[in-house]
């Protein structure tokens, strides 16, 4: 049942993407309501196939690969969805939604049965120690897409390149304001995330940090955005280098999700290839 | 029966006529109710704004209607009607028709896309429906001018974009600032130009004037207007720091703001964007400073460049405009030549007997009637209903026909009985069995 759900709500999110992709080449409003629209209704379907999926597994489907895509996705509109209403931005979804509809497909060509849980990963903490990481990583992502979006209006103020793409961007004002308050919910969560992970992996592995590759990349995530924050605080770094730091981050944050899991090996793969 | 457009414009008459000519808005009781009196005239609207002073009207006949009206122009303010007739232009019919629905999309206007027309407009209109000098014709002429405008506005980017320079500098800003509400401008140098550009930016929130000048008086002037402050000339680096938006039009032949000047204020700024308008001839910004991270500078060839790139989207723009009002034009068209009264007559009609012919036919075969006499009786008799039922509309329709006036009959009996598409009535026919 929860998979039904789920390959409805990868339909939606293609529709959605494909209507915003539309809406930055043909530059209709009506293309990007109609995108946030399918999008929205994509959000709910998939929101229906975690709650299935949480009762069919009898646990908080996180502990695969395959829920983990699923998860960062759903997280990933959890955040765009009300950002999008407050600040209206109608292209923000053009890049949104293509990040959470690749998440999606590499979803359905993974392993999705449901299998009894591996001992170690029955804990309260794992599941408060996955959900607040990805939020954070959401948070991120959104800081992802402002940033590009910032190089990219930036780069036609500078040029004198001031066509249908430049008025449909918004402020660079507004871009880097989003990118901060992305910072500031993100990195907290990401802290707090590190800091549940470690507390579990003390009932888990005996050892609150044991530098397996993904506890070592996470931590050089982590400090990344500590360095962009405090590079914002301390000396007022905005505008492009805080967008380029954030495109930065983001690629760490994947790496850390995805590169460790797929390429190197430690006491984290549970999630490998099941 | 006719529609006329009459007026003069911005391309027909220097504004020494359009003033003398014009109406003030909230005085059009008086002239409205002339024009409503002479004996040609049905119904009246006057627009007047300063590019242009028209009269719309429903006339009995179009000669009549034209002679009355230019007497009523020339009669007006003291000008020699010759002098008058050289700048008029009229319209009739489908091209007075036209030419509303293109004046209220402001593709008539001066500055073409510009959206102030669709309100004065709309406010004409609104004085003329008061003193009911607007009626049937010019009420719907209206209306569908509006809709024209409206999808003008959302089908076409008409008016989207800057055309002049000022107004370049006013959404560069907003793309750079998002809101304009708490920021600071600082005019360096107080020529006209200086003026116009910071009027457009403070007409669009910017609160903070701050004018420096090398004579401080010029200063003093410009610093009034805006209900700003000046600060000595010597202390320009001071005051950058403190502005986000820079406007420099001076006269100096050399750089008056360097490079190592502004990559100083960017570091005691923060990094706080800063914006620079070099809008003097030679340039006062150097130019490099525009690769400084956080800073715009835009000369005025950069904004002219801009402002040219979008004029011609906005002729692209208006040639789409020009088939929605054309396609417009055309459906009120028909509405108007459905007001004639011959044909609604044969189209209410047709609409009864097709009733007729049906229940007649449910009524046969209900009955399973076989003899002649018995159809023959039945057809007659509600053949004579229905002529008894119509006798008396359709005498008085053929009646006002003559006399005028019959636009809202004709609307209400078209509406009343649905004739309105006389397409749609077939359709349904063919349908039946």
């Amino acid at each position: 049942m929860n998979l039904i759900f789920y390959y409805m709500a990868v339909v939606f999110y293609a529709f959605g993407t494909i209507s915003y992709l539309a809406y930055i080449v043909f530059l209709r409003d009506i293309l990007s309501k109609v995108g946030a629209g399918l999008l929205s209704v994509g959000f709910i379907l998939h929101t229906t196939a975690l709650i299935f999926r949480y009762y069919e597994a009898g646990y908080v489907p996180i502990t695969n690969l395959y829920e983990s895509f699923s998860f960062f996705a759903w997280a990933i509109l959890l955040v765009f969805i009300p950002v999008y209403y407050n600040y209206r931005i109608r292209v923000l979804g053009a890049f949104v939604a293509p990040i959470a509809l690749i998440l999606m497909i590499l979803g359905l060509a993974l392993p999705k049965d449901i299998l009894p849980l591996h001992p170690v990963l029955k804990s309260y903490w794992l599941p408060v120690h996955v959900i607040l990481s990805f939020l954070g990583d959401a948070f991120f992502a959104l800081a992802f897409c402002v940033g590009i979006m910032y190089l990219i209006q930036e780069s036609q103020i500078k040029s004198r390149r001031t066509g249908a793409f430049f008025m449909r961007l918004p402020s660079l004002e507004i871009l880097d304001d989003l990118n901060h308050r992305s910072l500031t919910f993100g990195f907290p969560l990401l802290t707090v995330g590190i800091i549940t992970g470690s507390v579990w992996a003390s009932y888990a592995w005996g050892s609150y940090w044991s530098w397996d590759p993904k506890e070592t990349w996470s931590l050089i995530t982590w400090f990344l955005y500590a360095a962009l924050l405090h590079q914002r605080l301390a000396i007022g770094w905005r505008g492009k280098k805080a967008a380029i730091m954030a495109i930065i981050g983001f690629l760490a944050v994947l790496f850390t999700f995805l590169g460790v899991n797929l390429v190197l090996s430690g006491l984290h793969s549970y999630s490998k290839w099941r | 029966m006719d529609i006329i457009a009459l007026g003069l414009n911005h391309r027909t008459a220097p504004v020494e006529i359009r003033e003398r000519v014009s109406f003030s808005g909230d005085a059009l009781e008086e002239p409205l109710r002339s024009i409503l009196s002479l004996p040609s005239i049905k119904e009246d609207m006057i627009l007047s704004t300063c590019n242009r002073v028209e009269v719309y009207a429903a006339v009995r006949s179009f000669d009549e209607g034209i002679h009355d009206l230019k007497g009523f122009l020339s009669d007006l303010p003291r000008i020699p009607r010759k002098q008058l007739e050289k700048c008029l232009y009229v319209y009739r019919g489908e091209e007075a028709v036209r030419h509303v629905f293109r004046v209220a999309a402001s593709l008539d206007s001066m500055v073409v896309g510009e959206p102030q027309i669709l309100g004065q407009v709309k406010s004409a209109f609104s004085q003329a429906s008061k003193y009911h000098a607007a009626g049937t014709i010019l009420n719907r002429l209206l209306h569908r001018a509006f809709t024209v405008a409206k999808r003008v506005r959302t089908e076409t980017k008409i008016g989207n974009r800057a055309v002049s320079i000022s107004f370049v500098a006013v959404e560069l800003a907003r793309k750079i600032f998002g809101d304009l509400q708490d920021k600071a401008i600082l005019l360096v140098g107080a020529g006209e130009m200086c003026e116009l550009a910071a009027r457009h930016l403070i007409t669009h929130g910017v609160s903070r004037v701050t004018v420096t000048n090398r004579t401080p008086q010029g200063a003093q002037e410009l610093a009034q207007i805006f209900d700003g402050r000046t600060i000595p000339f010597d202390q320009l680096l001071e005051a950058l720091k403190a502005a986000d938006i820079v406007i420099s039009s001076t006269a100096s032949p050399h750089y008056v703001i360097h490079y190592s000047d502004v990559a100083r204020v960017i570091r005691a700024r923060r990094n706080r964007s800063m914006f620079f308008i070099d809008i003097a001839v030679p340039r006062d910004v150097d130019p490099r400073v525009n690769s400084i991270e956080n800073i715009y500078l835009y000369d005025i060839d950069d904004l002219q460049g801009v402002a040219e790139a979008n004029i011609k989207d906005r002729k692209k723009e208006a040639s789409k405009a020009e088939e929605i009002v054309e396609r417009e034009v055309k459906r009120f068209c028909q509405w108007y030549e459905s007001l004639e009264t011959t044909p609604t007559v044969r189209l209410l009609r047709s609409k009864l007997e097709a009733i007729r012919q049906k229940e007649l036919r449910k009524a046969y075969a209900a009955l399973s009637l076989s003899s002649e006499k018995e159809r023959t009786v039945l057809d007659a008799l509600t053949s004579a209903i229905v002529n008894k039922i119509l006798h008396d509309p359709i005498t008085l329709l053929k009646r006002v026909d003559q006399n005028s006036s019959s636009e809202i009959l004709v609307d209400s009996i078209r509406r009343l009985f649905r004739l309105e598409e006389s397409d749609a009535i077939e359709d349904r026919e063919d349908q039946e069995p």
